[in-house]
């Protein structure tokens, strides 16, 4: 079941300015059957004036379709043409007091009809506005222009967002591609880039481990090979680097020999026999990996002897 | 009191298989697996569970079922096993109108595992184009896959034709009859069915509970792998008190099968003759000759079907809908698209699933309020006119 507001349900049960209405001088209609949501918004726009006084709608859809269609109407009445244009999508949410992500296409609907209506108004061909937008979605005929507002009125990133607030690419989805071009124009337009989704780190799996090895970057590999010393300065180096951590806690590590890749470690007070002792070990073993640019195993010294 | 038709979706666990399974939390919570009383106790009361499931789908053996999860494991572990089993046969026979558990994981099988899928299309009113059927059927398929009955229009496909002519190029046969187990009598000792998937939700048990059947003798690879339960066909500690909630629930659906063919068949005709007559414009969707006793889907043209749930709802109806907008999808059903059913009227399907628990009182509230509901609709419609159906509206489905 749909999360909706109090306010969209008031506008669904008992919508206002439903019906249709016969003294019209504009009409506005977006949408199809096909789709699943069709709006036809009327309009009384007093000639002289330029005030809408009257809106009426007709809705096909769903409940939050017939509440934006509500809403829209009581938004408009009173305004003058050129102020209705200002109206966007995110104001007909913003008045429904939100609606779910996925019904955002909905308010995008109410915002077409509305232009639509007041082209329409003024004798122009509504589609005429946007000629030079391509189709981009054909199963629920969305074009570019429509997909660049919403973009731009809403602040859109992804393509998952376009789609919940458009309805492009939600059957077929072989308008994905052109959707995320679409986006990225856009975005780059704005000086952003199209986020890769899931690029980000996760998060640290262990609580505290963060603090004991930071989690940095991973370091360029080092150019040349480290000679033995300077390998055991930068182990030295590193532990020293960790050790207030641990003495916080009550604890300390000691370096007690270097065999290649393995290095032993001895942790003591409470650091030994703790029970996230090997969560420590990891720690070191994360922040020795960084600062000598290769894989090595940090070993607790008691493993040596049963070797 | 709250009027619940959807009984598809799931159903109302009986207050009689609640009081048998409580015992098995607080009293009987041994592992069946242990060597002492408490163990004992608990895998005697599984084996029971497991011959009232073997007889309410008429098996030759109890050691046949397999408890899983549900029907979604259920399926899974079925179409998986059967490509394990036949690794040289690449390809897998399905309908267009599955559930999505089947669906999904063959659109799976087939973009990441090369695996070559058929989707047998569908008429008007959901039976299955036998002819196409015939002709993907090869020796190159690995598992057949169609469901018993369907979940939105309760159209009922001839199972036990297809099984055998999956036989015939040596085809495993699984049925998905989450819907149909308890609704239609069944009789798997003399069948060709290889497996088949149900789901205890369906049938008045408690939701996470589900079984397996597999033919003895068809071969099998586990999908879940660990300990030694159901006989090293499907690992991890047995869900006991839902095993037991699932038995007791077959052996009820056992006894209620005449019921259901007959009294709630009775109330489902009722609902639909009544809506069909009062309501203009408006039809019946699925083989009304061939469909599961209790499933009613009526779609209303020119309106939208989230809104007459929404509207249901508010009059403590609870009913469901094919519409694009009730799925979180932004796509009408795969179903009524698969059927043909034209946009005008798959947005407005909705589907009245009952169940034994549902009164002839129920159903005449909902045949009271609906014409009401509808017309309220339709006169927000920019698709319907004062003098009713657009003008030039010719009825393209009847």
């Amino acid at each position: 079941m749909w999360n909706y507001s109090d306010k969209l349900k008031e506008h669904f049960f008992n919508p206002k300015n439903a019906g249709v209405l016969e003294e019209a001088n504009a009409v506005g209609e977006v949408g199809s059957i096909s789709c699943g949501d069709a709006l036809r918004l009327m309009l009384k726009v007093e000639p002289e004036t330029q005030v809408i006084q009257d809106a009426r709608f007709q809705t096909f859809g769903c409940g939050s379709a017939i509440a934006s269609s509500s809403a829209l109407t009581e938004m408009i009445i009173g305004k003058t043409v050129d102020e209705a244009l200002t109206v966007t999508n995110k104001d007909i949410a913003d008045f429904l007091e939100g609606l779910p992500p996925e019904k955002m296409h909905c308010s995008v609907m109410g915002a077409e009809a509305l232009r639509a209506a007041i082209a329409n108004y003024r004798g122009e061909e509504w589609v005429d506005d946007h000629e030079e937008g391509e189709l981009i979605c054909k199963c629920f005929g969305v074009d570019a222009a429509m997909i660049e507002r919403a973009v731009e009125v809403n602040a859109l990133t992804t393509l998952e967002q376009v789609t919940n607030y458009t309805k492009a690419g939600a059957s077929c989805k072989t308008c994905h591609e052109k959707i995320e071009d679409l986006l990225e124009t856009l975005l780059a337009k704005q000086g952003k880039t199209l986020e890769p989704v899931a690029a980000k780190e996760p998060a640290a799996a262990v609580v505290g481990l963060d603090e004991i090895a930071p989690l940095a970057a991973k370091p360029a590999a080092p150019v040349k090979k480290l000679s033995n010393v300077q390998r055991m300065q930068i182990v030295m180096a590193a532990l020293d680097e960790m050790r207030p951590y641990l003495k916080k806690d009550g604890g300390d590590v000691e370096l007690i020999d270097i065999d290649g890749k393995n290095i032993y470690v001895r942790l003591s007070g409470a650091c030994s026999g703790c029970q996230m002792a090997s969560v420590t070990i990891e720690g070191i073993q994360t922040k020795l990996v960084e600062k000598l640019g290769e894989l090595v195993r940090v070993i607790p010294h008691t493993m040596m002897a049963a070797e | 009191m709250g009027i619940y038709l959807d009984n598809n979706a799931t159903t109302r666990v009986d207050p009689a298989v609640v009081a048998e399974m409580l015992p098995f939390f607080t009293e009987h919570y041994g592992n069946p697996s242990s060597m002492h009383g408490y163990g004992a106790a608990v895998g005697g009361k599984i084996e029971w569970a497991r011959g009232e499931v073997q007889k309410l789908l008429g098996a030759a053996f109890d050691t046949e079922i397999v408890f899983t999860s549900g029907g979604t494991e259920s399926d899974s572990t079925a179409i998986l096993s059967a490509l394990k089993a036949y690794p040289k046969r690449r390809e897998i026979v399905t309908s267009v109108v599955e559930h999505p558990a089947i669906l999904s994981l063959c659109d799976f099988l087939e973009s990441k595992e090369g695996y070559k899928i058929h989707r047998i299309p569908v008429d008007g009113k959901g039976n299955l184009d036998l002819e196409k059927y015939e002709e993907a059927l090869s020796e190159n398929v690995a598992v057949v896959s169609i469901m018993w009955a369907n979940n939105e229009t309760g159209t009922i496909f001839p199972v036990e034709l297809l099984a055998g002519m999956a036989k015939k190029v040596g085809a495993l046969f699984h049925t998905d009859a989450v819907q149909a187990v308890g609704k239609l009598p069944m009789n798997l000792a003399n069948s060709n069915i290889d497996m088949l998937s149900l789901s205890g939700h369906k049938l008045h048990a408690p939701k996470g509970i589900g079984a397996l059947y597999i033919k003895r003798g068809v071969r099998y690879r586990p999908m879940m792998r660990g300990g030694h339960q159901e006989r090293g066909r499907r690992a991890g500690t047995e869900n006991a008190p839902a095993i037991v909630g699932l038995g007791k629930a077959c052996e009820m659906a056992r006894e209620a099968m005449a019921v259901e063919l007959t009294q709630v068949a009775a109330l489902r005709d009722r609902l639909e003759k009544a809506l069909v007559e009062a309501i203009p414009n408006c039809f019946v969707t699925g083989n009304p000759a061939n469909r599961l006793p209790n499933t009613a889907n009526v779609a209303f043209e020119f309106i939208e079907g989230e809104a007459i749930l929404l509207l249901l709802n508010e009059e403590g109806i609870a009913a469901s809908s094919g519409s694009a907008c009730t799925s979180g999808s932004l796509e009408p059903s795969h179903v009524m698209r698969a059927m043909g059913v034209p946009y005008t009227a798959a947005h407005g399907a909705t589907r009245f699933s009952l169940s034994r628990d549902t009164t002839a009182e129920e159903i005449d509230t909902v045949i009271r309020v609906m014409p009401g509901i509808i017309e309220r609709l339709r006169k927000l419609s920019p698709y319907w006119t004062n003098q009713g159906a657009p003008a030039g509206f010719q009825p393209v489905y009847s």
